[in-house]
């Protein structure tokens, strides 16, 4: 068996007393989308920025293509610089026209030149079909426009794997299909693809895998349509029958 | 609503009443600019304060030298006091112990004691305790001292900035592979000035005036800035006339500034 993309083994993770993750177990396999989904505050976004650090995990191993992440000695940044991540409020950076928010870190991280970063960058923004909008600022697009800029940055540091939390929540509805729709081709390239998500179309349309979790545990994970369609636990069941 | 129904014992509406209100104010306005004036002795203040061949007098050098002087004395200040300020305001948020220890006795000490008193201590203190002489002189004594000061009130201010800034930012930037320091260079602290620009600037306005203080160290007649050339003037020609000359010297650099301030206040409004 190939090495999977992530593998998450006995996640805990606490905040003070508070006890989010509950013993997590579950992997992505290379090319693979996951979605995840649940109920607010069952630890979808916690897992996921555990994955890439940005949360610090109390025990349990993460492992991303083969490499141990939640080592103490790994390089942070570098692990980071594979992983896109995508959020749920853009953050873009205001301060920088959508070009420079995709080649800052193209420049500083990876170390490419202005010329090779701007180049990546334009690729990028035709992929998500903002070719046109490289010198606006991202006050002046809308919400589902700064999503896809967001994340055509991401693309341009060529990660393995990209995460999403919530991608489309802060969209409004007529904006949504074409986010999801960016994301669609990316699967369709053969991404590795980790998503929070409450669009059950998208799970069922792209996922290769359903995650459902409540109470900082995974209830039910599987075949999306399988599980949409025939939820075997009670909480997913009534979850769904609330969201459906 | 209950007041249009409410008994009214003034038997006036409410418009009536402001408009009775705003009637008072301005005849209590003029009453005051009447008695002002008669009780003002008109031929005492032109010439004690608007004598036009004093005026003539202090050009160019009110210009040349003192307005030149305390416009560089500010800008250093503000200069040093900001580079200052940032290190201390960063300081203020590491998670070292001792940094922010460090920076918030620095912060609490220059901010709680008269900037006086911090010109007397670089200007003579240490010299005397030390035998320290700052190289440069006057300049740079003024430039550090004021800029201590500045730098104590401005490290507070870009801090709140830095705070200001939402989490995502620094999140977006690590999640892009940035370090922690590259990500505050690059994405938080260019956010936190648009912030601060405003209170940064007001910072400006009152290190121009208290750059006065560097009377105290006693000046030669090449380093004398708009008040101390007020001052001098004041005893050579024993009238008031320099002072007034020299308030809107003053009012040429701050006036322009505070209405920086504003638009960019307004400005800010207006993109929330
Ligand atoms: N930084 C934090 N500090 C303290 N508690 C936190 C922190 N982040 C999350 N939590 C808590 O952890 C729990 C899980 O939060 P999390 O954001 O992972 O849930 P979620 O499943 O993503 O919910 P939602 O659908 O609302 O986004 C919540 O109870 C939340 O209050
Ligand atoms: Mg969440």
């Amino acid at each position: 068996m190939s090495t999977p993309a992530i593998d998450v083994q006995q996640l805990h993770k606490y905040f003070g007393d508070n006890q989010v993750l509950k013993g997590i177990d579950f992997h992505v396999d290379n090319g693979q989308v996951v979605c995840v989904i649940g109920p607010s505050g069952s630890g979808k976004s916690t897992l996921l920025r555990c994955v890439n650090l940005l949360e610090q995990p109390t025990s349990g191993k993460i492992f991303v293509e083969g490499d141990e992440i939640t080592d103490p000695d790994v390089h942070v940044d570098a692990i980071r610089s594979r992983i896109g991540m995508v959020f749920q409020q853009f953050n873009l950076f205001p301060h920088l026209t959508v070009l420079r928010n995709l080649t800052l870190a193209q420049q500083r991280v990876k170390g490419r030149g202005k010329d090779e970063a701007a180049q990546i960058a334009r690729k990028n923004l035709e992929k998500v079909g903002l070719a046109a909008r490289e010198d606006a600022y991202p006050a002046h697009l809308s919400g589902g426009q700064q999503q896809r800029i967001a994340i055509a940055r991401a693309l341009s540091m060529d990660p393995d794997m990209m995460l999403f939390d919530e991608p489309t929540s802060a969209l409004d509805p007529e904006l949504v299909g074409d986010v999801l729709g960016v994301m669609k081709d990316l699967a369709r390239e053969g991404m590795t693809m980790m998503v929070v998500t409450h669009e059950m179309g998208f799970a069922r349309e792209v996922g290769d895998k359903l995650v459902f979790m409540d109470g900082g545990v995974i209830v039910e994970e599987g075949d999306p349509v399988e599980v949409l369609a025939n939820p075997q636990h009670e909480r997913t069941q009534s979850f769904l029958s609330k969201v459906l | 609503m209950s007041t249009t129904t409410a008994p009214r014992p003034s038997g006036m509406s409410p418009r009536q009443r402001a408009r009775a209100s705003r009637g008072v104010q301005y005849v209590v306005l003029v009453a005051v600019i009447v008695a002002l004036a008669l009780i003002a002795d008109w031929g005492e203040i032109r010439s004690q304060l608007f004598a036009g061949d004093i005026i003539s007098k202090l050009f160019p050098s009110i210009i040349t030298t003192a307005l030149k002087n305390t416009v560089i004395y500010t800008a250093g200040a503000f200069v040093f006091g900001l580079v200052l300020g940032l290190i201390l305001a960063l300081m203020r948020l590491s998670s070292v112990g001792p940094y922010r220890w460090i920076a918030t006795v620095v912060i609490e000490f220059f901010r709680g004691v008269p900037a006086l008193i911090v010109f007397i201590a670089f200007g003579y203190g240490l010299p005397i305790a030390f035998g320290i002489l700052l190289p440069g002189g006057i300049f740079t004594t003024v430039t550090v001292a004021l800029g201590l000061v500045g730098a104590a009130y401005m490290a507070e201010t870009i801090r709140a900035g830095i705070q200001a800034v939402p989490k995502g930012q620094m999140e977006a930037a690590r999640s892009l592979g940035m370090s922690q320091s590259r990500a505050m260079v690059s994405v938080v602290i260019p956010q936190a000035f648009r912030i601060v620009l405003p209170p940064l600037t007001n910072e400006l306005i009152l290190l121009t005036k208290d750059s006065s203080l560097v009377y105290i160290l006693g000046l030669g007649p090449s380093a004398l800035e708009l008040t101390s050339f007020g001052r001098q003037a004041l005893n050579q020609y024993v009238n008031l006339t320099p002072l007034f000359a020299v308030s809107i010297a003053y009012l040429v650099i701050t006036v322009p500034l505070s209405i920086v301030v504003r638009r960019m206040e307004a400005r800010a409004e207006r993109a929330r």
